[in-house]
């Protein structure tokens, strides 16, 4: 049966969410409330355009001569919100050998539901990166953060490593939350612990969502949180790499 | 062998004037990376230190520091002009001393007259005299042929930027033929030329005598403008600074000679490589010295000035030379082009900064080597100031000795040249076919006196209809003007330096050119697709447009209504090829206004698109700003539907993005390396 995804919108020249120049779909609907997120327009479900995957792949198709270093990537919102849509987009994508790509928080990944680990098993099959946002390592702090428990989100990188789907890992540096050495160290054990990491991304918090807070109508919880300056990312990453190292030794 | 060539590959360009041959034989394709590179000498940094110093005075000055008012500017008019001798690896400026513009009367002396007016000086009475009386301009021929119809359709801006008082320029002289072979040469190839022309004297062929005489006092002169800097250029360049020298006298005597609109160096690097590889290998000069003659060279091509009206620079956005050099591309053969020569002429803009001229243009090929593409990536990242271009495309047309002129014209160098067309505005044709060819700002009669549409909604079929029949009339007074100036231009402004560094039998792109390609496709869009009210004046006029309803829009690579654009640059240049050219020129048509969009819009009323009287065009072959919602990609596509077949002059996009949104760091392959976890390295 042919699912629709309800889609936020499609950019057709996305060049930092996965290798090369890449058709980025932005899917509809997200379980986080992210205190820092930047796209709360995609946060309900409804609303967007209902799109078919051949309405996606033709859009794909009649732009294709750029993206042949890239390809597809699958981001939202939650994508995963919509996982029988976006499996059979990637079917389709893997059939004509395009690269796919999806960028998730990995927040509805629940090992002991026999039902969605079929899904699951059959989706990584298509995917051929998973970029994945490690919000806060912290237990109690994630759902400060995120309103969302991360021990599910921890079991779903594990679970990537056992399958052995490489992963770029994200993180946001946000002053006064993540912006902490014991944290960051923490999170570098983690990462450290897995072996499907290819790329470690450690990005300075922005406000630049605050005006679709604005838009929308609601409180922007992050006021008065000014952007955490690029040194500070940097630093912020070392710390992170520290703790990879740490782990990466000991595993030795 | 000459042993000026000794150690070069010898072959068919001995025999004759062959620039082609001599590189292909000889060049070396470089797949390496940058890290040869060498940075700037103490004298390069200096020099350009007061170049700034200069360059703030010329502004504090209001935008001219000095300028000629009595000397008529010629190949051999001035004495040699420094900024410092003792520094200057490569020298020349066009006047006695730089950033004095000189004064050049043959396109036009009211233009002359003017440019010198409105920045504070007042040419010397008797020169005005002489090119009022006694010596008639390109310009004043022009306006003793010019009909009424064509005054109009200038007046009233549905035809623009006509060359028809300045210097129409878009002619490359293969300025390598100077280093190359030497001036001697070229003359002894040029008489011989003469001898072979027919002899029974039709007109053609008397033109054609007398410019090639012209051709031959010109290269005389040219060995002068040599002498003045104290070198003898009668015989070939000897190593690589000579060669940059020779080359750079080529260019200098042809921008001494004409103000032209775009006055572009042609494809230098891949040939100036050789020489360089020869000395590297020979010893003869170090990778810093060459450096050091190739930013010295850049200097000087960013140091070119003309005398220019307030007006002139309005319509262009600027005081613009375009001073274009094409970069790279790949050889027929399969062979990247790309040098160690083509990384040294980018890497000027690291050394002596970030300028807008020369305007350095990579030809681009999907099989480029990955490091010439990730330098000029990451060059473009620091700098904007790269231009690219679609070599695959072009040389399908061209072969693999082809440059560009101003920003997108394609010729062969030595082989084809253009004649500079400007643009007609297809936007003020679409309003002309509703009016009834009445001009919807003047209110005058322009057009012809075709029925307008007097309905209140717009009918697509009707207006197409109506579309059709004023744009064929457009082309044929367009290409009218065309012939006019081109033909006066040659009689009294001919290029006989630049002439002179092209073969015998050249082709000649007659040039048109296209404004307002996106208004008139969304408008068509608007009209098909939504509903499209008129408003009109007091005598029925349609001045204004009411759209009801939403439609596709050029930019999102929607065929419905990137198909409409790509058909119209073809029906357009149908209805120019109907036409008689001068000189059997070849029409091609371009859709590249990247700066007097703005002024096309401000003398364009408002359009069935909504957009609104006086708005800008989109720049080229751009969408509309801010209509193109689904990214860049959509945008390009919908820019890439357009036919360059029918539009072989060149198709520009404007292409902005913040350095960010083209990968992170800086790093635009960040897919391509996994990114290093650089774990060795940490806290050390």
């Amino acid at each position: 049966m042919e699912i629709k995804g309800h889609i936020h919108s499609i950019e057709s020249f996305g060049t930092v969410d996965g290798p090369g120049v890449r058709m980025v779909v932005f899917l509809k609907g997200c379980p986080m409330r992210c205190k820092y997120c930047h796209n709360p327009d995609t946060w309900l479900p409804e609303g967007g355009t209902d799109m078919s995957v051949d309405e996606i792949m033709q859009q794909y198709e009649n732009a294709k001569s750029f993206y042949k270093t890239g390809g597809i990537t699958v981001t939202g919102g939650e994508p995963l919100m919509q996982i029988d849509f976006v499996c059979q987009l990637f079917e389709r994508a893997k059939s004509e050998g395009i690269h796919t790509c999806l960028d998730t928080s990995g927040v509805t990944f629940n090992r002991n539901n026999a039902v969605l680990m079929e899904k699951f098993n059959h989706l990584i099959d298509l995917t051929d990166l998973v970029m994945l946002d490690i919000k806060h390592i912290d237990p109690e702090e994630h759902l400060k953060l995120t309103a969302h428990k991360n021990d599910n989100i921890l079991d779903f990188a594990r679970w990537l490593d056992e399958k052995h789907t490489d992963v770029w890992i994200r993180h946001v540096v946000v002053p006064g939350i993540t912006e902490n050495d014991e944290y960051l160290y923490k999170l570098g054990l983690f990462i450290g612990s897995l072996s499907n990491v290819k790329a470690l991304d450690v990005l300075p918090y922005h406000n630049m969502g605050e005006v679709k807070y604005e838009q929308l109508g609601i409180d922007y919880p992050l006021k008065g949180t000014n952007p955490l300056p690029k040194e500070r990312a940097v630093e912020a990453k070392k710390q992170i790499l520290r703790g990879i190292k740490k782990a990466r030794e000991a595993k030795v | 062998m000459k042993t000026q060539w000794q150690g070069f590959t010898g072959g068919l360009w001995e025999e004759e004037i062959n620039v082609r041959d001599f590189i292909q034989r000889n060049y070396t394709p470089y797949d390496g990376d940058e890290s040869f590179l060498a940075g700037p000498t103490k004298a390069t940094t200096e020099l350009w230190e007061q170049v700034l110093e200069l360059s703030k005075k010329e502004r504090e000055a209001g935008g001219v520091l000095d300028m000629d008012t009595k000397v008529i500017s010629t190949i051999t008019s001035h004495g040699p002009g420094y900024l410092d001798k003792s520094k200057e690896k490569i020298v020349g400026f066009q006047t006695d001393k730089p950033f004095k513009r000189s004064l050049q009367p043959y396109g036009g002396i009211r233009m002359a007259v003017k440019a010198c007016a409105d920045n504070g000086y007042t040419v010397d009475p008797e020169v005005v005299e002489t090119f009022t009386t006694h010596r008639k301009t390109h310009n004043a021929g022009v306006f003793d042929v010019y009909t009424p119809e064509i005054r109009a359709c200038r007046s009233n801006h549905i035809i623009t930027g006509l060359p028809d008082a300045y210097g129409r320029g878009r002619i490359i002289g293969d300025y390598r033929r100077v280093a190359l072979y030497g001036v001697d040469r070229l003359i002894e190839d040029k008489k011989d030329q003469k001898d072979s022309t027919s002899s029974v004297m039709y007109d053609d062929v008397i033109r054609e005598r007398e410019e090639l005489a012209e051709q031959i006092r010109a290269l005389e002169e040219l060995k002068k403008l040599g002498e003045i800097y104290g070198f003898d250029i009668s015989q070939p360049a000897s190593n690589v600074q000579e060669a940059i020298q020779w080359t750079y006298f080529g260019y200098l005597a042809a921008v001494k000679e004409q103000n032209g609109a775009a006055m572009s160096l042609g494809r230098t690097s891949t040939f100036l490589d050789i020489y360089a590889e020869r000395d590297l290998a020979n010893g003869v000069f170090t990778e810093e010295e060459i450096q050091e003659f190739i930013d010295h060279f850049i200097m000087k091509l960013r140091l070119v000035k003309f005398a220019r009206t307030p007006e002139y620079n309005s319509l262009f956005s600027g005081d613009p030379t375009w001073v274009t050099e094409s970069i790279g591309g790949m050889g027929v053969d399969g062979r990247s082009m790309v040098t160690k020569m083509s990384f040294r002429y980018l890497h000027t803009l690291e050394n002596i900064g970030t300028a807008p001229e020369p305007n350095m243009t990579v030809l681009w090929s999907t099989r480029l080597p990955i490091n010439f593409k990730r330098f000029c990536a990451k060059t473009s990242i620091n700098t904007s100031s790269i231009q690219y271009e679609n070599d695959d495309l072009m040389r399908v047309t061209h072969g693999d000795d082809y440059a560009i002129a101003c920003c997108v014209s394609s010729m062969r160098i030595g082989k084809e040249m253009q004649f500079f067309g400007a643009r007609a505005n297809l936007a003020k044709c679409l309003l002309y076919a509703i009016n009834g060819g009445v001009d919807e700002v003047s209110k005058k009669q322009v057009g012809p006196k075709y029925r307008p549409i007097t309905s209140e909604y717009l009918d697509f079929d009707e207006v197409m209809e109506k579309y059709l029949d004023m744009m064929k009339w457009l082309a044929g007074v367009y290409v009218n003007a065309l012939n006019i100036i081109h033909y006066m231009h040659d009689k009294y402004c001919y290029e006989r330096l630049q002439m002179a560094l092209h073969d015998k039998e050249v082709t000649r792109w007659f040039a048109t050119g296209i404004a307002g390609l996106s208004v008139v496709a969304d408008s068509l869009s608007a009209i098909k697709y939504a509903k499209v009210k008129t408003i009109r004046d007091e005598n029925g006029i349609v001045v204004d447009y009411e759209v009801e309803g939403d439609f596709p829009k050029y930019g999102n690579n929607d065929d419905r209504v990137d198909q409409m654009a790509a058909k119209l640059v073809h029906t357009f240049m149908k209805y120019v090829k109907a036409n008689h050219t001068y000189r059997d020129g070849k029409p091609t048509t371009s859709i590249l206004t990247i700066t007097s969009n703005v002024m096309y819009g401000k003398n364009t009323g408002a359009t069935p698109d909504g957009r609104k009287a006086g708005v800008p065009f989109a720049p080229g072959a751009n969408p509309m700003h801010s209509r193109d919602s689904h990214g860049a990609v959509a945008s390009l596509a919908s820019v890439a539907k357009l036919p360059f077949r029918d539009a072989q002059d060149g198709i520009s996009n404007t292409f902005s993005i913040i350095p960010g949104a083209l990968g992170k760091d800086d790093m635009v392959f960040a897919g391509d390396l996994d990114i290093d976890l650089d774990l060795e390295n940490l806290d050390k």
